[in-house]
């Protein structure tokens, strides 16, 4: 069962690797989006490092809605889907698989970025490491309830419109405890409190975020 | 043994069948007819699971697919219209992550022999994207080659094939009935497998549908 879930890891990861200009469009919209702030408002420190937070994380969630339509759209377009709903394995195992990979191409190159984007906005190191920590918890957040987002609008047309729409909503509580993560870091109150939060909100989106994937994705493909 | 009773099933709001019952027992072959647009194709993703028809139930072995799930699935191969086949992985890849879904991984020796059976041999390590429309049906139906499933549904397998593949997959289908396989298909061609002692099964108007 590990062995399939692997494959799925493998495969997709492959294909990612084939595919570079999938790979990096999402992280090119990341660095834009974040450096261009700077540039707009000017080098005034005390104005960049309060805005930090809040632009790093709502760049991380609108470049991470990118490449979600793309998550499960190529599987349904040449019936591999098809054939992964037929498999002798839970569904929501091979969801998971999808999903990690997703992240692993699209989310993590956003976490290890961050923290270099970071100093831009004259952030300390400390809250550089919240920073990093707090888009390691909460990216595959994103990813997970993403997955759902996509599964329903599979094969709808304007899909990729429609999953933002559907999807940036849910994604609310990540944005507010990981910026402020960040927000709290520092102004020297301790991040502990949200880093938990998120933690908390990953566990809750690891265990149902993939059933309710599953049964999207066999609803769609009817 | 696969039961189907009193299907139905309704895609948008035509009615496409209904009232259909079927039994396949092994070692048989059913040859599903009818126009296009008749519901062949819904009527195979209905039998496989993939498709939950309107009223009606299908049974394996007396069980209900639906309470059986991934225990049915191990015993079924279906192969769509869409070749399931990667545009970015070779032949090689495509059919071992495939047989690594079937649930069952693959010795290097064994895929290679799959494919050379199938006439790919020299086409194993390019990209899928490269191959020709039959080659990349060639690569979907090595599948059946290694497969364990009892229960092959097959919608369309012998489109885009030239003459020799199509005797090579009537092959391969014989000797799976010969062991005690089940084969549910749809063609509109006359290949030998479709004639004589088969099992015939008319969609559409005006027809009976009933085996």
């Amino acid at each position: 069962m590990f062995e399939t879930f692997l494959a799925i890891v493998r495969r997709d990861l492959v294909l990612a690797v084939r595919h570079q200009s999938d790979l990096f469009s999402t992280l090119f919209f990341f660095v834009i989006v974040v450096s261009l702030f700077p540039l707009a408002i000017g080098p005034e420190l005390e104005t960049l490092r309060l805005i930090a937070p809040g632009v790093v994380w709502v760049a991380a969630l609108l470049a991470s809605m990118l490449a979600l339509e793309r998550m499960f759209a190529v599987d349904h377009a040449d019936g591999t889907l098809e054939q992964m709903l037929l498999t002798p394995y839970p569904l929501a195992l091979l969801v998971v698989g999808k999903v990690f990979a997703h992240w692993l191409v699209t989310g993590l190159p956003l976490v290890l970025m961050a923290p270099v984007l970071g100093l831009q906005y004259d952030l300390s190191l400390q809250a550089l490491g919240v920073l990093l920590l707090s888009l390691l918890l909460g990216t595959p957040v994103l990813s997970l309830i993403g997955a759902i987002g996509a599964a329903l609008t599979l094969g709808l047309r304007g899909g990729g419109v429609l999953v933002s729409l559907l999807v940036l909503p849910l994604t609310i509580p990540v944005l507010i405890f990981g910026a402020g993560a960040v927000e709290a870091s520092v102004s020297g109150l301790g991040a502990e409190g949200h880093l938990s939060m998120l933690s908390a909100i990953l566990v809750v989106s690891l265990f149902f975020a993939p059933l309710a994937t599953a049964l999207a994705l066999r609803i769609s493909s009817e | 043994m696969l039961d189907a009773k009193d299907l139905e099933c309704i895609r948008g709001d035509r009615r496409l069948f209904h009232g259909l019952t079927l039994h396949l027992a092994p070692g048989e072959l059913l040859h599903v007819h009818g126009r296009n647009g008749s519901g062949k194709s819904t009527l195979l993703r209905a039998l496989c699971g993939l498709f939950t028809p309107t009223r009606g139930e299908v049974r394996w072995n007396g069980s209900p697919i639906t309470s059986l799930r991934e225990e049915f699935s191990r015993e079924v191969l279906y192969l769509g219209h869409k070749a399931a086949i990667k545009d970015d992985l070779s032949a090689l890849e495509n059919l071992r992550i495939a047989s690594t879904l079937d649930g069952h991984s693959l010795a290097e020796e064994q895929v290679w022999q799959a494919l050379e059976q199938m006439g790919l041999r020299g086409f194993e390590d390019l990209p899928s994207k490269h191959l020709s429309q039959g080659q990349k049906r060639r690569v979907a139906l090595a599948r059946l080659l290694v497969s364990r499933a009892r229960l092959w549904i097959l919608d369309e397998p012998f489109s885009a094939l030239d003459s020799a593949a199509v005797e090579a997959l009537q092959a391969v289908i014989g000797s799976h009935l010969a062991a005690g396989g089940m084969v549910i298909l749809t063609t509109h061609q006359e290949v030998a497998l479709t004639q004589g002692e088969v099992k015939q099964l008319r969609l559409g108007k005006g027809e009976k549908g009933y085996v």
